[in-house]
């Protein structure tokens, strides 16, 4: 039984958790939150000097090839310094959809550009509020021209190409559907910065008129490959939601032995020593849904769909309601825009609903347990 | 990362299944046993007593336990997959056995002198004397400290009065580990003693309970002048607290996962797919889909730690403070579980039994999961603990620390 992470990949998380303890403190975090700008260039920068962005993109490509149980450490570290940059759309989303989908030529002219960092992507999926179905899409993408207009699109303010799903034929379900990619410095592409719960995250609302774009996939497998894409990406936003889920417990844990009340360490009342031991269950859940995740992605084992819906239920759920009661524990003062909570409280909440909400995985979980009863 | 065993954990898996095979044949349905039925079923006892002794002197009984005592002197690796591979055989699984050899035995053998423990271990792992936990009383229980059954000695013997309570299988014991009170005069840990001594000592009656679910595990245990010697004290007078906390850092280790009477997500799965809402099959409302993700991700996060724990013992660490977690997360989510499939049931679910939907088995669940979550520790208690240990919270502050016991206010 070796259902852990290698020594080397605790290495590599023990050194991104020092640098970006180093160079992502909460003030960083803050810098946005008070309108410095859409993500951290400096730190992405940074990030991309040490090679970050390239983990699991093989060496062919100009990655490093290491695999995706490295990128899951990076990804929970990530996600504990709540790191404002755009790694997720870029690592997780397009390079994954590059992977999944990509001609050989494609591969070769973008996923280098991803590796060393000079390329930054995102994924537009949604067109209005409500589930994303397959007949709701009407984005349309006919002669390699795409029309339509995508909101909330995550990172999609710092993107320099989208991966769009979009209709590109007249049949109304998925098999009209295909994934479009576009560069977002052409004609007929208009992005509008929205006011979002996390302003450490560049979120737009982006139009394409007439817009040039290339085919990603056949048609008919857009639906399909972006589910298979976004499994993929839900197990290393879950180790993002753990990381950010920890910091919670021990925010709430370091306040709670501080702070006197009634005279003495409010960490000695059972409200909210139970309070905290419950943040804990939740978190030692998330952590092991998301470890059967990472080995679903590190073999590619076909129980992926199923560990990655869990992985997301069960990671979501956590950081929710470590967020929550880290700002309940700290009373009053958690309620400020002075103290550091509420970043943790939306970023939560962000990551929670950026690849469709609880509800949406906890169906397409049951799907999947119906399928392998069936099996 | 993989699920594979090492080589010597393979090669040990190898020996155990060509032993196995050679003493047991396969299990040719999975069905939870019941060791309560057990105890009361002559047959089923006397088959569970044939198993423990066969696998006692294989040393299989009790694996990390020395040679010549039920073990092989092995790690507790050797133990979960001989666990594992046992659970496939048509073999009593040891229940009656269990508190005796999970956390009696282990206290004796860590306090007692040689001619005790070669007196007592070899019966116990053989399965021919059962043990039970004399702890618990009316006035003692997540507070065990403030038990009050006395033990007065006079010359060698001591006198003990007093009444436990919870006690699991005491009608079906042959011994007990008793923790009494020995010193009123002093703070409540400080004036405790441990004693063992034979149920069958005159003055000691044991009295089955009957439990809110019907049937009777437990028992209230009178002790009227019972007369024991002070060779049968476990650790020395005064130190029961401590010699308590090593039979009860077992039990937490014993009572761990595992339980929740095999009812789980793929058994509400099963009634949701047989039965028919307001807007058609179960399985398909958008609600029960909901409430089905939610505890599957609850028992998929408690296997998976699980995996996490076997590995820590794989490499020879300590498991981490995750093993914790289990009996608060199953014990609530088979209570809720339940409740959930019997209001899909709806009108029928108030049945009971073999006339009820699925046997009655999530009626059955709903009745035993308030008990699920006492025994062994409360939910509230098992919170304090991963407070307090795992993430070093502040104990509570105790009203009664360093008050003599005798001056201990009481409710009644």
């Amino acid at each position: 039984m070796n259902f852990d992470f290698s020594d080397d990949q605790k290495q590599i998380k023990d050194q991104a958790r020092k640098f970006l303890s180093e160079k992502c403190t909460t003030k960083t975090v803050r810098k946005l939150y008070e309108g410095s700008g859409t993500y951290d260039a400096a730190l992405w920068k940074q990030i991309a000097e040490m090679g970050w962005m390239g983990t699991a993109i093989p060496e062919e490509f100009g990655g490093l090839g290491l695999g995706y149980l490295e990128l899951c450490v990076v990804a929970e570290e990530l996600g504990r310094a709540l790191a404002p940059v755009p790694f997720s759309s870029t690592v997780y989303l397009l390079a994954e959809f590059l992977l999944a989908a990509g001609t050989d030529e494609q591969k070769k002219r973008l996923l280098p550009k991803i590796a060393s960092g000079e390329l930054i992507g995102c994924f537009a999926r949604s067109e209005g509020p409500g589930a994303v179905t397959p007949k709701k899409v009407r984005t349309t993408f006919k002669g390699e021209k795409l029309s339509g207009t995508k909101i909330a699109v995550t990172d999609g303010m710092d993107a320099q190409y989208a991966v769009v799903l979009a209709r590109g034929s007249d049949d109304a379900g998925e098999r009209g559907l295909q994934l479009a990619l576009v560069d977002l410095s052409g004609a007929g592409v208009k992005r509008k910065a929205v006011t979002s719960l996390d302003p450490s995250r560049g979120i737009a609302e982006i139009t394409f008129d007439n817009a040039n774009a290339e085919a990603l996939g056949k048609l008919g497998e857009g639906w399909s490959v972006a589910s298979r894409v976004m499994d993929r990406a839900a197990i290393l936003i879950a180790f993002e939601q753990v990381g950010g889920s920890d910091v919670c417990l021990a925010m709430a844990k370091e306040y709670a032995m501080t702070r006197y009340a009634f005279g003495r360490q409010i960490a000695s009342f059972q409200a909210i020593k139970h309070k905290l031991a419950d943040m804990y269950i939740n978190i030692e859940l998330a952590r092991s849904n998301a470890y059967y995740g990472a080995w679903a992605l590190s073999t590619g084992a076909s129980e992926l769909p199923l560990a990655a819906a869990a992985a997301r239920v069960s990671a979501t759920q956590a950081f929710d309601y470590a967020s929550k009661e880290n700002t309940q524990t700290h009373g009053g003062i958690g309620f400020t825009w002075e103290a550091d909570c509420h970043f943790y409280y939306k970023r939560s909440k962000q990551l929670g609903l950026a690849l469709g909400p609880q509800r949406a995985w906890k169906d397409k979980l049951v799907t999947e347990l119906e399928l392998s009863n069936a099996a | 990362m993989d699920f594979e065993d090492s080589p010597e954990e393979a090669a040990f898996r190898a020996e155990v299944r060509t032993w196995l095979d050679a003493n047991a044949k396969p299990k040719l349905k999975r069905e939870a046993s019941d060791p309560m039925d057990e105890r009361s079923d002559p047959a089923a006892m006397k088959r569970a007593r044939e198993w423990q002794k066969t696998r006692a002197e294989k040393g299989y009984a009790r694996i990390t336990w020395p040679k010549g005592m039920g073990g092989i002197g092995g790690t507790p690796m050797q133990s979960i997959i001989y666990g594992q591979e046992e659970s496939k055989y048509d073999v009593p699984a040891g229940g009656p056995f269990a508190i005796g050899l999970g956390m009696c035995i282990p206290t004796v053998m860590t306090y007692c002198g040689d001619d005790v423990k070669n007196r007592y271990v070899k019966p116990a792992v053989e399965g021919t004397e059962i043990w039970c936990q004399l702890f618990s009383e009316p006035a003692g229980g997540s507070d065990v400290a403030a038990l009050k059954t006395r033990a007065v000695k006079e010359g060698d013997t001591w006198t003990i009065n007093g009444s436990k309570i919870w006690t699991t299988g005491a009608q079906f014991s042959d011994y007990g580990l008793l923790l009494t009170r020995t010193d009123p005069n002093v703070p409540k840990h400080k004036g405790l003693t441990m004693f063992y001594l034979s149920m069958k000592t005159p003055g000691v009656e044991v009295r089955p309970i009957k439990q809110a679910s019907g049937s009777s595990g437990f028992n209230e245990i009178f002790f009227t002048d019972v007369k024991i010697p002070d060779s049968q004290r476990v650790g020395e007078v005064g130190q029961g607290w401590q010699v308590a906390l090593t039979t009860l850092m077992h039990e937490r280790l014993a009572v761990g996962g595992g339980q929740g009477g095999g009812l789980d997500v793929p058994q509400l799965m099963q009634l949701a797919r047989s039965l028919e809402l307001e807007d058609g099959p179960a399985i398909k409302n958008a609600a029960v889909r909901e409430k089905i993700a939610d505890w599957y991700v609850r028992s998929a996060g408690l296997k998976y730690t699980t995996l996490r724990t076997m590995t820590a013992l794989s490499r020879g660490q300590q498991p981490g403070p995750e093993a914790s977690i289990a009996k608060i997360v199953v014990a609530s989510k088979l209570q809720d579980i339940s409740a959930f499939a019997m209001e899909l049931e709806g009108e029928a679910g108030v049945l009971t039994g073999e006339g009820a939907p699925m046997h009655g088995s999530f009626q059955g669940g709903w009745l035993g999961a308030p008990g699920l979550r006492i025994a062994g520790g409360t939910d509230e208690i098992l919170r304090n603990i991963i407070a307090e240990r795992v993430l070093g919270l502040p104990g509570d502050i105790r009203v009664d620390k360093d008050v003599p016991f005798n001056k201990v206010p009481t409710g009644r």
